[in-house]
């Protein structure tokens, strides 16, 4: 046998262009890989998990043992592992580049608080044990509290609702109760045109009626028509500030000491907080009631669409409305206030909002994060996340129209439109074409006063190194669109996948996975 | 201040590029009054690493954590083990940092799992679809209710007395608001389940009756005949699941004729944390899906073909319809999904049987064991993996005196019910695959002492 000592070749060759992307048997590309669904690739009788023999007794199940097949495929860990690991990659994530979705504070999520929340005195605690048993939750509960409570310039908070969207309720559910005690029957509640969906949703889950308030030219409140329309049926107002057009509204506390003459109460939806913590507090400017998206402005991971967490600030008026159950300390132990308790002295509370406590494994990321920045640390947070917001402003306003930007400086993020761009040519095509460019899409076609709004939040936690890439690439999809290149009208060419089609979707709505012969034989 | 990226030099540069000679000079919107001119008074500067991980982790240590004690508590809420691959994948930072999937294309993963998620939600309830999850089972038992009065457009809702009071308590709140008016008593101590009385209060307002399987006390009924008479009357069947292993070994509500079936999904791949972040399960049959609250994944295919997935029937909600949406809900339970789902997957349909099937052994093994203490006496003729157990005393007390023995006992009624005293001689014992038979002998001996 002779051995072969040409070994291999270590020049790439030229190749031809019509050879550089050729098809694969697999439909795999190298690195991105195709991955069928666990239905097409699983078994129910396959596990990936081994359990002791259970023990022998006679069923106490009566009549209800489930005989039918479930249908629930298992996979064995090692394909369990690989099955998760290949989708993870077709994920864009903060951990991968800048997410600039605007309203979305899409900030770095530190690892300690991960490592945190893992702790087993954190995790692994039932909610209903003995309060003697879980003092240190409960003083967890209570420091953040505190913390919201002075960063807010508020006079208390409730811990419980989930979400934004859930403050949102509980803010108003508090307010009704106070109209209510106070035998005040209101029916309207104000919400700017710029408002997020939420807001109008949430006034009239609560049983209101919504009223659209106008913005100025300069993408404000109209303060004149908000006062004309302010009047006995007013319930309150609800204004998000820093707003949707990444603005502070400069007449908050006029607004607010107008409402409050009228009776109302002023509800801010707070998502936008992370541009102004440390450095402005709600309360000075006359808010009554105003969530935080632990999930934004306090670093606790998006998760893919939440957990989120929405604590509520609540004003000394709205107090007494709070819901169960909250976290009290008395003779230095720290108790639970729930139903049973509350009698006594919070008698007044509109009630539950969630079985439990709330989401206490963001309260313990949130608090880490917290803790991590400090008091100064958390004004240089607003502070780099509005100059993050005017560099990218300043840097791209001579390409894309910015409606308000030759007003002043924005907030926490730059909003532009699509005025301008080459007829047939839209805001959808630049959030395509950034996929391809690597970044995340910016917020599109929202706020909805805006046309073809494109609202852009880096936050505070991205280098200047990125944010001159993100700037360049979006310099060059402004120059495409406005020079009418019809190829960005395809984009994205190099994500895992092309545009979908979103109308077919809601047409035949497919919401489960069928076996494909019984998909045709039920048609 | 390790977050923070940028330099001073790049603030400077920056700040000449923007042309403002200070940060200050951003924030000149916000009326002088309200700037804050230094840090807020009275709180801590920032600390390292270290330092804030040995302060939570003092505060940590002040719980009793469910590993290190013989526990038994469930009543919503249940420690089963979670395999260690699921916490690593959820992990990966494509899952945990990424958003909402509003651009499918680079959000395939999480699209895809939804869909599964979806898919396997569905088949476990025995229902035709199931939505990509609500914050939490309370939170999804009160949108059903909200739900079956936009189906019926009536606005009575039957709670029954097995329903978990703290749902209760959360469907009050929100009824008083929206006007539903809800039937509810608190249960006692049979063991029947209150089925027969529902049945007998359906009426022509009736728009769902509400049901818990297991319930409260965990207590199994079938549900068909409730179904039936609602479905005669012109009404929905709620069936609300909080312990979702149940469903291995016991009829799916939906195959018993629930047209909504509601669950608490943190027994599957989430774990304690004390409440929350929980998981909300929701599904419907097929006809009512345009009514259903949420977000919905659904299959599509994109410009080249292929097979994709995206967030659909979007005009049910807020961000598109505004004060006329079917909820005001924008965000989901996203990553408790995906544990949820992981853990699903690794299980499989048989795991989950071994899984069920060793959680009724121990569970029914424990029941025989504590009936035999003097002064207990085993209320249910039929459960799953928890039954509750009626003591010759106060079993709040009991409950308080063996948590300093560092024994997690159980849930007293007293706790879940406090208006009921009727029931405060009842305790709830939830016995997973996490308990041993050391721990059993270990609680029947206290429970012994306690009410020698």
């Amino acid at each position: 046998m002779t051995m072969l000592k040409e070994g291999r070749p270590t020049t790439p060759q030229a190749v031809e262009e019509a050879h550089m992307a050729p098809a694969t048997a697999t439909g795999n590309r190298a690195l991105m890989l195709e991955e069928a669904l666990i239905f097409e690739i699983g078994s129910t009788d396959t596990t990936g998990v081994d359990f002791a023999d259970a023990p022998k007794v006679a069923s106490r199940l009566g009549s209800l043992a489930r005989t039918d097949s479930i249908g629930l495929p298992g996979l064995s860990e090692q394909e369990t592992v690989r099955h998760y690991t290949r989708l993870s990659r077709q994920n864009y994530a903060i951990d991968l580049g800048l997410f600039p979705l605007g309203s979305c504070t899409m900030k770095h999520n530190p690892r300690l608080n991960e490592k945190v929340a893992r702790m087993p005195g954190f995790a692994d605690i039932h909610p209903l044990q003995p309060q003697s048993t879980v003092q240190g939750a409960l003083a967890v509960i209570h420091e953040l509290a505190a913390w919201l409570v002075t960063l807010t310039g508020m006079h208390s908070v409730a811990m419980s609702p989930k979400a934004g969207a859930h403050g949102e309720l509980c803010g108003l559910l508090a307010i009704r109760a106070a109209l209510e005690a106070r035998g005040d029957a209101r029916s309207v509640i104000l919400v700017p045109e710029s408002a997020h969906g939420t807001n109008p949703a949430t006034a009239a889950f609560c049983g209101y009626k919504v009223e659209d308030i106008p913005a100025t030219p300069d993408g404000r409140v109209d303060l004149e028509a908000l006062k004309a329309r302010l009047g006995p049926d007013v319930a309150a107002v609800m204004i998000t500030n820093p707003n949707t057009c990444g603005l502070f509204e400069r007449d908050m506390k006029t607004i607010s000491d107008a409402v409050h003459a009228a009776g109302a109460f002023v509800y801010c939806d707070g998502a936008n907080f992370n541009a102004i913590v440390g450095r402005v507090r709600p309360g000075d400017l006359g808010v009554d009631a105003m969530h935080i998206n632990l999930h934004k402005t306090f670093s606790t991971p998006h998760g893919g669409g939440g957990p989120g967490s929405g604590p509520v600030v609540l004003s000394e008026a709205l107090t007494p409305f709070a819901p169960l159950p909250f976290v009290e300390k008395q003779d230095g132990k720290f108790v639970l206030v729930e139903e049973e308790t509350a009698e006594d002295h919070h008698a007044q509370t509109f009630g539950r909002m969630v079985a439990f406590h709330g989401q206490m494994g963001m309260f313990t990321r949130a608090l880490t994060y917290i803790l991590s920045h400090g008091a100064d640390g958390l004004r240089q947070v607003a502070s780099d996340a509005v100059l993050n917001a005017n560099y990218i402003l300043r840097s791209l306003d001579d390409v894309l129209d910015a409606p308000f930007g030759a007003a002043g400086p924005c907030m926490h993020e730059a909003l532009f439109s699509d005025k301008g761009l080459a007829d047939g040519f839209t805001t959808l095509d630049i959030a395509k074409g950034l996929i391809d460019e690597g970044f995340h899409p910016m917020t599109m076609y929202f706020p909805l006063v805006v046309h073809g709004a494109m609202l852009v939040e880096p936050t505070e936690t991205e280098s200047k190194a990125a944010l001159d890439q993100f700037i360049m690439a979006l310099r060059s999809l402004a120059e495409r669109a406005k020079a009418g290149d019809e190829a960005l009208k395809g984009a994205p060419y190099h994500a895992p996948r092309r545009r979908l089609d979103e109308t077919l979707a809601a047409r035949k709505p497919v919401l489960t996975w069928t076996q494909p012969g019984l998909a045709q034989a039920a048609e | 201040m390790r977050y923070l990226p940028l330099t001073d030099t790049d603030r400077q540069d920056m700040l000449s590029v923007i042309g403002a000679s200070s940060i200050d000079d951003l924030f000149i919107d916000v009326p002088a009054q309200a700037r804050l001119t230094d840090k807020i008074a009275g709180l801590p500067d920032h600390a390292s690493e270290l330092a804030v991980e040995r302060h939570m982790g003092a505060l940590a240590r002040k719980n009793l954590s469910a590993g290190e004690a013989p526990f038994f508590l469930g009543a919503g809420a249940y420690k089963h083990h979670v395999p260690a691959s699921v916490d690593h994948l959820i992990q990966r930072g494509e899952f945990l940092t990424a958003y909402t999937p509003y651009q499918p294309e680079i959000a395939q993963g999480t699209l895809q799992v939804l869909f599964e998620f979806q898919t396997q939600v569905a088949r476990l309830l025995g229902v035709d679809v199931a939505n990509a999850s609500m914050y939490d089972g309370s939170t999804a038992c009160w949108e059903a209710i909200g739900m079956a009065r936009r189906i019926t457009k009536r606005g009575k809702a039957l709670l029954s007395s097995g329903l978990h009071p703290h749902y209760v308590s959360v469907a009050n709140t929100m009824a008083k608001f929206t006007g539903d008016a809800l039937v509810h008593e608190a249960p006692t101590l049979d063991a029947a389940t209150d089925i027969d009385a529902l049945i007998a209060s359906i009426d022509k307002d009736t728009s769902c009756v509400v049901v818990q399987y297991p319930d409260i006390l965990g207590r199994i009924a079938d549900l068909t005949p409730l179904a039936d008479a609602a479905h005669e009357a012109g009404a929905l069947l709620v069936a609300v699941v909080t312990e979702p292993v149940a469903l291995g070994a016991i009829k799916a509500p939906g195959h018993m004729g629930a047209d909504i079936v509601v669950g608490e999904g943190q027994s599957i791949g989430v774990g304690l944390q004390f409440g929350g972040p929980y998981l909300g399960l929701f599904g419907c049959k097929q006809k009512y899906v345009r009514q259903m609250p949420g977000r919905l994944c659904g299959e599509t295919v994109d410009a080249a073909g292929k097979r994709g997935f995206v967030l659909t029937l979007s005009t049910r909600e807020q961000h598109i319809r505004r004060e006329k949406a079917t909820s005001n809900i924008c965000t989901n339970s996203g990553l408790c999904a995906l544990a949820f789902s992981i853990h699903m997957t690794l299980l499989g349909e048989r795991g989950l049987r071994e899984l069920a099937t060793l959680n009724h052994g121990l569970a029914v093994q424990a029941a025989d064991r504590l009936a035999k203490v003097p002064g207990v006496t085993l209320l249910n003729d039929s459960f799953f993996n928890e039954f509750t157990l009626v003591l010759t005393k106060d079993a709040r007390e009991v409950v308080r005196t063996l948590a300093d023995k560092n024994i997690l006992a159980g849930v007293s009624l007293g706790r879940l019910f406090p208006n009921s005293t009727s029931v405060g001689n009842g305790l709830v014992v939830a016995v997973t695959e996490t308990v041993t038979p050391e721990d059993i002998e270990t609680l029947a001996a206290a429970l012994e002492e306690e009410l020698a």
